[in-house]
């Protein structure tokens, strides 16, 4: 396998991700959207942990989806509580601090 | 199976996921039901884990299902669950001027490809590259000890500043 399919394959999925967030306005897509962007990331940390013979890449990974993990459960939260003030989780109403 | 074979059925499963995964993904960012759109997820992050395990990555992949398809997605769907009135097609889950999107996203994906590309051009994977559980377990616990202390410090902290968020008073 050559190294390139993956990194080729992070990156169409890095780009899907990023047109995710731009373009989406209900707030748990976007979340999702972020996932997605994160496990590009991890892809390519993974694959460049194994070209490279170390198992650092692997670690970074594992810490990488830890991260994830408590920013979705804290993200999530936040939408909660702008869904019960505003009873909706569109991102583009939520412009209290627009300048 | 031979060296040659071992290498075509990789091929093979990594041009079947990677077709599986893009199509996902796709659907992720595109679909109207929020619902179908957590499912699109789980498909992706699936096919991480298999990219994983075809890395020779474990524990890794093993922890991708675990956490992700088992946890994430969960609070995914309760978070859609909680936050919505009803399942199904709506409106307004995407803004209607999506061309600056589109553009960012393909310049976004036109640099990094053309980056990895041109600088790795026709570089081989090792062809044995996998690694055990226990490898993963020397190096956190010895190399990466303070980080994982930090990560658990994070999650904690994480933990509670959900519940306190979101609990009503």
């Amino acid at each position: 396998m050559l190294l390139n399919q993956f990194l080729v394959l992070s990156a169409v999925l890095f780009a899907i991700g990023v047109y995710g967030v731009l373009a989406r306005r209900n707030g748990v897509l976007v979340l999702m959207s972020i996932e997605l962007i994160l496990n590009a990331v991890n892809i390519n940390l993974v694959a460049f942990g194994s070209y490279v013979s170390s198992i650092s890449g692997e670690v970074f990974a594992l810490f990488v989806i830890t991260v994830a993990a408590a920013e979705v459960g804290v993200g999530l939260a936040i939408l909660l509580l702008l869904y019960r003030n505003r009873q909706s989780v569109d991102l583009s109403e939520a412009d209290l601090m627009r300048g | 199976m031979t060296v040659l074979g071992a290498l075509v059925a990789q091929n093979i499963a990594f041009g079947v996921i990677a077709a599986i995964m893009v199509f996902a993904a796709i659907r992720l960012v595109t679909t109207r039901n929020v619902v179908h759109a957590a499912l699109f997820l789980v498909v992706v992050l699936g096919g991480v884990a298999a990219l994983f395990l075809l890395m020779g990555a474990e524990f890794v992949g093993i922890t991708q299902i675990l956490v992700y398809i088992g946890a994430v997605v969960v609070l995914f769907l309760f978070g859609i669950m909680l936050t919505r009135t009803r399942i199904g097609d709506e409106e307004g889950t995407d803004h209607p001027n999506r061309l600056p999107a589109v553009l960012a996203a393909a310049l976004v994906a036109t640099v990094t490809i053309y980056a990895v590309v041109s600088g790795f051009g026709d570089v081989e994977m090792p062809a044995d590259s996998r690694t055990t559980t226990a490898e993963v377990a020397d190096s956190i616990f010895s190399t990466y000890i303070v980080p994982f202390e930090a990560v658990s410090v994070l999650l904690l902290a994480a933990l509670i500043g959900a519940i306190v968020i979101a609990r009503r008073d």
